[in-house]
């Protein structure tokens, strides 16, 4: 394979794996203080729609992506509200997350444009590739890695600085403890409900930044159902990575590298493998993966799968 | 001052009916905020969807047509929710009953060198159910055997069959004389399901057998020891099992009938509408099933109920592209937001709010403040 062709693929799988790394990244928070979020599409979708209308209206790339973070934020805050709070089923609730941003999605797709015209179509600033010096002229891997958008390399940084905050602070003992076992977590003086709440938002501003990345540097612009079910490959990456921000960082290369494949295969007419058979891939992988790690429950412990997942927590009552 | 929730002693009736009300006001209102913030005025779009959904014949039948999918996947999810079975799938058990009906249809008689008119129903019908209940067994066989997560592998499997079927329809099934358009070829006439003999434009038998699938399970839940065997195993499992309940065999059961019954939405779409395999029969219903189901508090006749509703809200929204130019996505956020209200009204069912008056903590043991570092730091 020429060498040029190789940079191309690696370039296309980062750039379709960094929407992906954020939104695993944000639903590992979520899930690793206990909370299901299956509206990470919804707010995926809701994340992108902003930040495209914000970065097209006040032609500020910067402006676009905070709106992106604080929209997703506001809608994790939510399902925070009603899971935590109100201690509603997280299935339903996450759900009805989805529906409600692929919805609304939908309709400011069609009303933000300029006098209330559609989205659809317009061309707004996009973050674009910049080479980093040095890094950037390494053959191959750096002139992959190095020749991207600035949201990529702040997805880099999103890795190492979430792993580390996972497992080598207060702040990540405190959301592994709330999702391992939230009694004893109140008993030892940590709060439940804040600690929670802190992880969906958080995790949430994170899915916002995924959104902001698809339809301000992946896909510039805005076209309806642009997330094209990243949500729920999001959701699958997170069980694939067993709930570790380093693996969901490998495993959405692979998912990202399966989706870019996918369009080469298309463009180049079916080939050996169907494109729907490689697109299963990534599904058929996680209920895999999770087979494995629920039969090798032991592992699973030391791998971090969270005891108390999708449990509502009510003090004195079990 | 503060706020807690404290678990109600006895659930008063009014309060059962009366919340769930006030949740679709609350949510009417927060969406009409949402329209009106993004200049649309929400009284003439909500008036524009209920004339959409419910305003001339033409728009009822729409609707009713609209319902049938949901009224089936509906009972399906409503069925394994019962037992606490969290079956997310039922859109993909949906596909797969569009498979077999349709492999049935088109490619069996071949198959098999011929099959008289008449079978062609009853026999998509028995493939379709299978094909459905094979694919919920697949995922409640990995639960009971091996305590894997349905939640996930429902979820997951979903986008498996979709994309099973979208290859179908894109590759091997196409149509040779479809012009390069995705879809199979169209189902020979007797493969078709009849309208309704009566005036209700597009409405076929699919009703008939919602209805039907409504009345069964009714009558298995609530008046057969099977039902009360699932109700002990959704509200206790602990009990059930004290009692002697086989909770993987029920669960195995439940996912057999729950995926079947979605499987026989999948038939009455392809069979009843679309008439071959194609882009668009499978438009999410499996997933708004869930919210369906909830809504009803998986009663098989509030399903059918709620199922009409949340159709109409769909045809209703259609009928904004026309007579407003608003997104039919509106239906979505309504959907949304109402099932956001329901469920927080449920917690105020089984709890409810009592305000506290604390006493100010005693300075040697200060509350911790927010940014400033607690002693354990």
């Amino acid at each position: 394979m020429e060498l040029a062709l190789l940079i191309s693929i690696l370039t296309v799988t980062i750039q379709a794996g960094a929407s992906l790394v954020f939104a695993a990244v944000g639903e590992i928070y979520t899930e690793r203080a206990g909370v299901l979020n299956l509206g990470l599409e919804g707010i995926l979708i809701m994340g992108a729609v902003s930040a495209f209308a914000v970065g097209f209206h006040t032609e500020s790339l910067l402006l676009g992506t905070l709106a992106a973070v604080v929209v997703g934020g506001a809608l994790a805050s939510i399902h925070a509200f009603l899971s935590v709070t109100l201690r509603a089923d997280q299935v339903v609730s996450g759900l009805a997350l989805t529906l409600f941003g692929i919805g609304l999605s939908s309709f400011l797709g069609q009303r933000l444009g300029p006098e209330g015209a559609p989205l659809v179509g317009l061309v707004g600033p996009k973050f674009s590739k910049m080479t980093i010096p040095a890094l950037g002229q390494i053959p191959l891997l750096g002139q992959a890695l190095f020749n991207q958008d600035l949201l990529v390399y702040l997805m880099y940084l999103t890795v190492p600085v979430s792993a580390f905050l996972l497992y080598r602070t207060r702040i990540g003992l405190n959301v592994r403890a709330v999702g391992e076992d939230p009694d004893t977590a109140d008993a030892m003086g940590i709060s439940v409900t804040r600690t929670r709440y802190m992880a969906t938002i958080g995790g949430g501003m994170l899915m916002g930044l995924g959104g902001a990345h698809l339809s301000l540097a992946y896909t510039p612009g805005w076209t309806e159902n642009l997330t094209g079910g990243r949500g729920w490959i999001a959701i699958a990456l997170v069980i694939f990575a067993t709930w570790d921000p380093a693996r969901a960082l490998l495993g959405a290369l692979i998912f990202g590298g399966v989706n870019a494949m996918q369009f080469r295969l298309q463009a180049a007419g079916g080939g050996v493998i169907p494109a729907a058979m490689l697109a299963m891939m990534p599904y058929l992988l996680t209920v895999v993966v999770l087979t494995l790690i629920t039969v090798y429950e032991n592992v699973s412990r030391r791998l971090g799968a969270p005891a108390a997942l999708g449990l509502p927590y009510m003090r004195g009552e079990r | 001052m503060q706020l807690i929730l404290e678990r109600r002693l006895s659930r008063p009736r009014h309060v059962e009916f009366l919340f769930p009300l006030i949740a679709l006001g609350l949510a009417l209102i927060f969406s009409g905020i949402l329209l009106w913030i993004f200049g649309a005025n929400p009284f003439e779009t909500y008036a524009a969807m209920a004339t959409g959904a419910f305003g001339q014949r033409y728009h009822i039948s729409e609707t009713l047509l609209r319902a049938i999918p949901l009224m089936l996947t509906g009972l399906a999810v409503g069925i394994a929710f019962r037992m606490l079975f969290w079956n997310i799938g039922a859109e993909g058990q949906f596909v797969w009953g569009i498979i077999a009906a349709t492999w049935v249809a088109l490619f069996l008689p071949e198959l098999i060198g011929g099959m008289p008119q008449w079978t062609f129903l009853p026999a998509m019908i028995v493939a379709a159910f299978v094909a459905g209940a094979i694919w919920g067994l697949i995922p409640a066989f990995l639960k009971t055997a091996l305590g894997v997560n349905e939640i996930i592998t429902t979820l997951m499997f979903n986008y498996v069959a979709l994309l099973w079927m979208q290859y179908l329809y894109t590759g091997s099934w196409k149509d040779p004389e479809g012009f390069g358009f995705p879809g199979s070829a169209q189902f020979p006439e007797h493969a078709w399901l009849p309208r309704l003999p009566i005036d209700l434009g597009r409405v076929h038998y699919g009703l008939v057998i919602a209805v039907l699938a409504a009345f069964l399970l009714w009558l298995v839940l609530d008046r057969t020891k099977w039902g009360l065997e699932i109700k002990v195993i959704g509200k206790n499992p602990l009990a059930a099992r004290y009692a002697g309940m086989s909770i993987a065999r029920n669960v195995l059961l439940v996912m057999f009938v729950s995926g079947g019954i979605a499987g026989l939405a999948g038939f009455s779409q392809v069979a009843g509408v679309a008439h071959r395999l194609q882009n668009g029969i499978a438009v999410g219903d499996g997933f708004t099933a869930i919210i369906v189901a909830w809504l009803a508090k998986l009663n098989p006749w509030a399903i059918l109920l709620v199922s009409l509703l949340l159709a109409g809200l769909s045809t209703g929204g259609d009928q904004l592209q026309i007579t407003m130019g608003l997104p039919a996505a509106v239906a979505g956020v309504l959907q949304g937001s109402i099932l956001f209200f329901v469920l927080g009204a449920d917690v105020f069912i089984n709890y409810r709010l009592r305000v506290i008056r604390t006493q100010p903590r005693p300075a040697a043991n200060p509350a911790p403040a927010s940014g400033g570092p607690t002693p354990a730091d």
